[in-house]
């Protein structure tokens, strides 16, 4: 990262425009709260208090901000889903359930800059009347979760979370929900029936949370670094941010870069950023200077893309859209020319099926018949003609669910065999020989 | 069953949330610290604590692969074995971990010390292979690495 003049304060303030650390300043000790507030550090909260809750939203609505979980959605409009004059107890849910394999970035923020993240609820509760705000961290996470707590113990003494806040008589209280080992609490509706107490089994939707969400409230879930942008957005004000990096998907992101990479890691890095410079100069490279085969631009679920056909692909929503996959959550899987496909494909339906919570047929069962399918091919025992089955069976799963995992077990199969199809014909021959 | 230290606990856990269903994960953790897995007996405990049906708590341990249902070695050796770790050689370290405690993946060794699992993808990609040993993380693992903790944990667990 040394090509780049990083800038180091809080909130990107100042610096270099052209490459702001928004979410992962450069600060030693960010996570101590001194070491926060010295630098600033809960500025925006005080600024946010000051507006009108609506004009908070306004200013995330018209900064382009949009959602960092995976599915890119508007934030600040997801926002104003949430009813205004409304009797019932309104809920936020942070989504820190961090589990797409091949995504670790969420990670970083809890343990190098947890104040904004809390700073970012507590704006964000303000924003749209919340009094309790739940932050769903991955049972796996215990170490982070003990930070994060710490942090929010920090915020609490100091009147940033709890009851007065900053003495204007808003209130908002803080909780982990810690879960214990399910992927699809990360879906969003998993995810609060989990905090309910329940098997985190999706709900058919509509009705949407915003308006039937935790224990039947209208409720908000946000991911952690969509949550932790807020505040410096709120600092520096909608315009600064969209104006950084693509203009229809604003901001840094984060990339989690991991597979067969010289230093993998996670960068933060204006959004839009060629796919080729996150590989290549961020991540130093594929090891031993071998051709790339495939990669995985957004997390497991999302469509490969071909090492021959990277040039000039552009990490937003929008230009990954446009070459037939999706930003996800950012993780970048590199594999190079000697990669099984099989194996790899074998292993991410293994995934997919040991994480199906079971409620719908068609995922329950196909991922079963991919992954049984898939093993034979790596055993040996495979035919070129399987490949067209994985398809049908994919093809039976995709659309045919309560929420997205079908579809995540689906893309990666259908995809892959799509836009590989010689190699796996050749990989699939070249085992039955092995086998013989 | 629950010390009176996890019983004040469990109490500040329900005042978090409207309704005592919501606390039962919390408070399984609760108990998994206790007394290490999750029995019938704690689940049927834990059932009338909070007054919600023993089914549903069966059912929500069966749900959730953190809870363990039967107990586990003083280590709970857990390697990931997903896409970024496995194209770092992760199968290799599992083999090699196998080899090494004389057990299969889902065992636990003979002397109570080591559990060994497979598990899904622990969001440390950047640092692959890596493994979960109770609550801690180890990463960019090798096996000489592993085979230097398994001493170091031995050696602990002698002390």
């Amino acid at each position: 990262m040394s090509e780049t003049t990083i800038t180091t304060k809080l909130y990107a303030q100042g610096g270099d425009t052209a490459f702001p650390k928004i979410v992962l300043p450069e600060i030693p000790d960010l996570a101590k709260i001194e070491v926060y507030e010295s630098n600033g550090g809960y500025g925006a909260l005080k600024k946010a208090v000051g507006m009108q809750p609506d004009a908070v939203t306004d200013e995330v609505k018209k900064s382009g901000l949009r959602g960092r979980g995976g599915a890119a959605f508007p934030t600040g409009l997801k926002w104003t889903f949430m009813p205004k004059q409304t009797e019932k107890t309104k809920y936020l849910a942070i989504n820190a359930d961090e589990s797409e394999p091949g995504s670790f970035k969420d990670r970083q923020i809890l343990e190098f800059n947890p104040h904004q993240l809390i700073e970012g609820i507590v704006i964000a509760s303000y924003a749209m009347g919340i009094k309790t705000a739940y932050v769903y961290i991955r049972g796996e996470y215990y170490k982070w979760t003990q930070i994060l707590q710490k942090a929010l113990d920090e915020a609490y003494s100091r009147g940033y979370v709890g009851e007065n806040i900053l003495g204007t008589g808003f209130s908002a209280n803080i909780y982990m929900h810690r879960g214990a080992g399910a992927y699809i609490c990360g879906e969003e509706s998993g995810l609060m029936e989990s905090i309910e107490g329940k098997r985190g089994y999706p709900r058919v939707k509509p009705p949407f949370p915003a308006q039937n969400g935790l224990w039947g409230n209208p409720t908000t879930i946000n991911n952690v670094e969509t949550i932790a942008n807020v505040p410096a957005i709120l600092w520096n004000g909608a315009e600064w941010f969209s104006k950084i990096g693509a203009q229809k998907h604003p901001g840094t992101l984060l990339f989690g870069v991991s597979g067969h990479v010289n230093t993998p890691g996670v960068f933060e890095l204006p959004s839009g950023t060629l796919l080729t410079d996150i590989i290549y100069k961020y991540a130093g490279g594929v090891i031993d200077g071998k051709q790339i085969k495939m990669v995985i631009p957004g997390g497991s679920s999302m469509p490969p893309l071909r090492g021959d056909q990277l040039e000039g692909v552009r990490m937003d929503a929008e230009s990954l859209k446009a070459v037939g996959s999706a930003v996800g959550t950012g993780g970048v899987i590199v594999m190079d020319e000697d990669t099984d496909l099989v194996k790899v494909l074998l292993r991410v339906t293994k995934f997919y099926w040991h994480e199906s919570c079971g409620q719908c047929t068609p995922c329950r069962e196909g991922t079963g018949w991919m992954r049984k399918i898939l093993q034979r091919m790596s055993d040996g025992n495979g035919k070129v003609e399987d490949l067209d089955l994985l398809l049908r069976v994919a093809n039976n799963i995709e659309g045919n669910t309560i929420c997205a995992l079908g579809d995540a077990a689906a893309w990666p199969v259908k995809f892959t065999i799509q836009r590989f199809r010689k190699e796996l014909e050749e990989e699939v021959l070249q085992q039955a020989r092995n086998a013989a | 069953m629950f010390t009176e230290e996890n019983l004040r606990r469990v109490e500040e856990i329900k005042k978090r949330y409207p309704k005592p269903m919501a606390a039962l994960l919390p408070v399984l953790w609760v108990a998994q610290e206790q007394f290490g897995w999750i029995s019938e007996d704690v689940m049927r405990y834990i059932a009338d604590l909070l007054g919600v049906p023993f089914n549903h708590v069966l059912g929500v341990v069966t749900f959730y692969t953190m809870y363990n249902r039967k107990p586990v070695g003083k280590y709970h050796i857990q390697v990931c074995a997903n896409v970024s770790c496995m194209l770092r050689g992760s199968d290799n370290l599992i083999e090699h971990l196998e080899n090494r405690l004389g057990v299969k993946v889902g065992e636990t060794t003979s002397d109570k010390l080591f559990t060994l699992s497979e598990v899904e993808c622990l969001g440390s990609c950047g640092t692959a292979p890596m493994m979960q040993v109770n609550n801690d993380y180890y990463d960019n693992l090798t096996s000489e690495k592993i085979d230097n903790l398994l001493e170091e944990f031995k050696k602990q667990a002698n002390h």
